[in-house]
C-alpha cells in the first residue's frame, strides 16, 4: 500500500537527531512490547509480514505521531484481535481497568518451557528462504525495470523505486514473498535479487553523482529492461 | 518488571501494554519471566559489541575477512552470532578508499540484530529513513562524516530478509593492537556506515 511508512525520498522531516548514550529501552513497556511480539511470532499467532502490514495499517497520522514501539503495539493489538486470540471487547475492558487503576498487578504465571522456547527462537531466528529452487529469470549484470505497481496490500517494493531501471547485482536465492505471506496466501517463494539503481535514475538529473541505492527485490517486482514492459513511467 | 521509568504519571501507552500483557498471561501465551528474559538478553547479550568482534577478527585475519564477505551469516556464526532479527541472511559490505557503504530500511526498520543489537531511535525515525536514499552524502555530513565526491556511496535499503552490516576501514596507527583492543575501537555507527572508526588518539 502507498502508506506513510514508505518513507524513502520524502522531504520535510528535518534533521536526524541521534541521542548520546541511548539506552536499549527508554521505558519498561518498550521491552514488554518487544517480548510480546517475539512470543506471539514464536507461537505462530502471526508472521512477520502480517506484523509489518499491521503497522502499515495503523493510520498515517497516528504513525507519524507515535514511536516505534507504539507502532509495534498497534500492530500486535490489531493482529491478536483479528486472529481471535483476544476479543476487542476484552482488550478494551482490560485497558479501561488499567487506566482506572494503574496499580493493578499482572497475573502470576511461571512457564519455563516458554522461556526456553523464546531463548531458542532468539538464538536461531526464523527462516524466510526456501529450499525450493525455481530457476531464476535474471543473472548478475542483467538490466531490469521495476514494475509500476500500487497494490492496496503489503509490498516491499518502495514507491521511490517503482518504474525504475536497475541492474541485477546478485541472486540471493528463493525467499517467501511478503505480498502474499502478509495476507494469508502462503509463502509462494520466488527468486530474490539485489538490484542496483543509480541515484540519477531514482531522483533525476540533479541527483549527486557516484551514489547508488541497492534494494532486495523479488522476481515478480521486475521486468527485463528493453522490452515494452509496463514499468517505465511516462 | 521493575519500575525503571514507570513513575506515578505512567503514560497511557504503558497501561495499554500492561492490559495486553495481563490478557496474554491469562491465556497461557506469555509470562512476566518471558518479558524479563527478553529484556535481559537484548540489554546484555546482543549488541554492537558482537559486531565489533566480527570487525576486529576480519581486520586481523584475512582468511576470516574473505569468508565474512563471501558468506556473512556463516562467518558471524563462527563467532557464535546469529538468530532472531537477523532476517534470513547477513551480507557484510566493505568500506574501502573508493567505496563507502550505508545501511537503512526505508519501509520499516530492518537492522542486523544479532551483530548490532536493537537499532537506535534515529535509525527508526522518518528523517533518516526518508533521506538516507535521497541524499546520503548530506546525511553523512550531518553525522560529521565528510565523504569526498570521488568516493562512491552505496546505500543498502533492507527491503527483504537480508540484513546488512558495514565492515569499516581499519584506522591507521592500529597495527600493533590486538583483536580485543581493535574491537574496543569499533562503534555501532561505523557498522551502520554513518561514521568511520577513529584512529587512536
Amino acid at each position: 500500500m502507498n502508506g506513510v511508512h514508505d518513507l524513502g525520498g520524502m522531504q520535510g522531516f528535518g534533521p536526524i537527531e541521534p541521542e548520546a548514550n541511548e539506552p536499549v529501552f527508554h521505558a519498561d513497556w518498550e521491552g514488554a512490547v518487544l517480548a510480546m511480539n517475539i512470543a506471539a511470532m514464536t507461537q505462530r499467532l502471526y508472521n512477520v509480514d502480517e506484523f509489518r502490514h499491521g503497522v502499515e495499517r495503523m493510520g498515517a497520522a497516528r504513525y507519524l505521531a507515535t514511536s516505534y514501539y507504539e507502532h509495534w503495539l498497534a500492530s500486535i493489538e490489531t493482529l491478536l484481535v483479528e486472529k481471535g486470540v483476544v476479543s476487542r471487547a476484552e482488550l478494551e475492558a482490560r485497558t479501561a481497568a488499567f487506566f482506572a487503576d494503574p496499580d493493578l498487578p499482572l497475573p502470576r504465571r511461571s512457564d519455563p518451557a516458554l522461556v526456553a522456547r523464546m531463548r531458542e527462537a532468539i538464538r536461531k531466528g526464523a527462516a524466510a528462504s526456501s529450499e525450493e529452487r525455481p530457476s531464476a529469470r535474471f543473472r548478475p549484470g542483467d538490466r531490469v525495470v521495476t514494475r509500476n505497481m500500487h497494490p492496496p496490500g503489503h509490498t516491499r517494493l518502495p514507491r521511490y523505486a517503482r518504474g525504475r531501471r536497475g541492474a541485477i547485482e546478485r541472486v540471493h536465492g528463493v525467499f517467501t514473498v511478503p505480498d502474499s505471506h502478509a495476507h494469508g496466501r502462503g509463502r509462494q517463494p520466488q527468486p530474490l535479487y539485489s538490484v542496483a539503481f543509480e541515484s540519477r535514475e531514482l531522483w533525476g538529473a540533479a541527483a549527486a553523482p557516484r551514489e547508488r541505492v541497492y534494494l532486495d527485490l523479488w522476481e515478480p517486482y521486475l521486468e527485463p529492461d528493453g522490452g515494452s514492459g509496463d514499468g517505465r513511467q511516462a | 518488571m521493575g519500575g525503571k521509568h514507570n513513575g506515578p504519571a505512567e503514560p497511557r501507552v504503558a497501561l495499554r501494554v500492561r492490559a495486553l500483557e495481563s490478557l496474554l498471561i491469562e491465556k497461557g501465551l506469555l509470562s512476566t519471566e518471558v518479558v524479563d528474559e527478553v529484556v535481559r538478553v537484548y540489554e546484555n547479550d546482543i549488541g554492537p559489541m558482537n559486531g565489533a568482534k566480527v570487525v576486529a577478527r576480519a581486520w586481523v585475519d584475512p582468511e576470516y575477512k574473505r569468508r565474512l564477505l563471501a558468506d556473512g551469516t556463516a562467518a558471524v556464526g563462527e563467532l557464535g552470532f546469529g538468530g532472531r532479527g537477523g532476517g534470513d541472511r547477513l551480507v557484510v559490505v566493505e568500506n574501502t578508499p573508493a567505496v563507502h557503504n550505508l545501511v537503512v530500511c526505508t519501509l520499516c526498520s530492518c537492522y542486523p540484530w544479532p551483530v548490532l543489537g536493537l537499532p537506535p531511535t534515529w535509525y527508526k525515525m522518518p528523517a533518516y529513513r526518508s533521506r538516507a536514499v535521497l541524499e546520503p552524502r548530506k546525511v553523512l555530513s550531518e553525522f560529521g562524516l565528510e565523504v569526498p565526491e570521488s568516493v562512491e556511496i552505496r546505500v543498502w535499503d533492507s527491503s527483504a530478509e537480508i540484513r546488512y552490516m558495514v565492515l569499516p576501514e581499519r584506522p591507521r596507527g592500529t597495527e600493533r593492537l590486538g583483536e580485543a583492543e581493535l574491537a574496543a575501537l569499533v562503534t555501532r555507527d561505523a557498522m551502520i556506515g554513518v561514521a568511520r572508526v577513529g584512529a587512536l588518539v
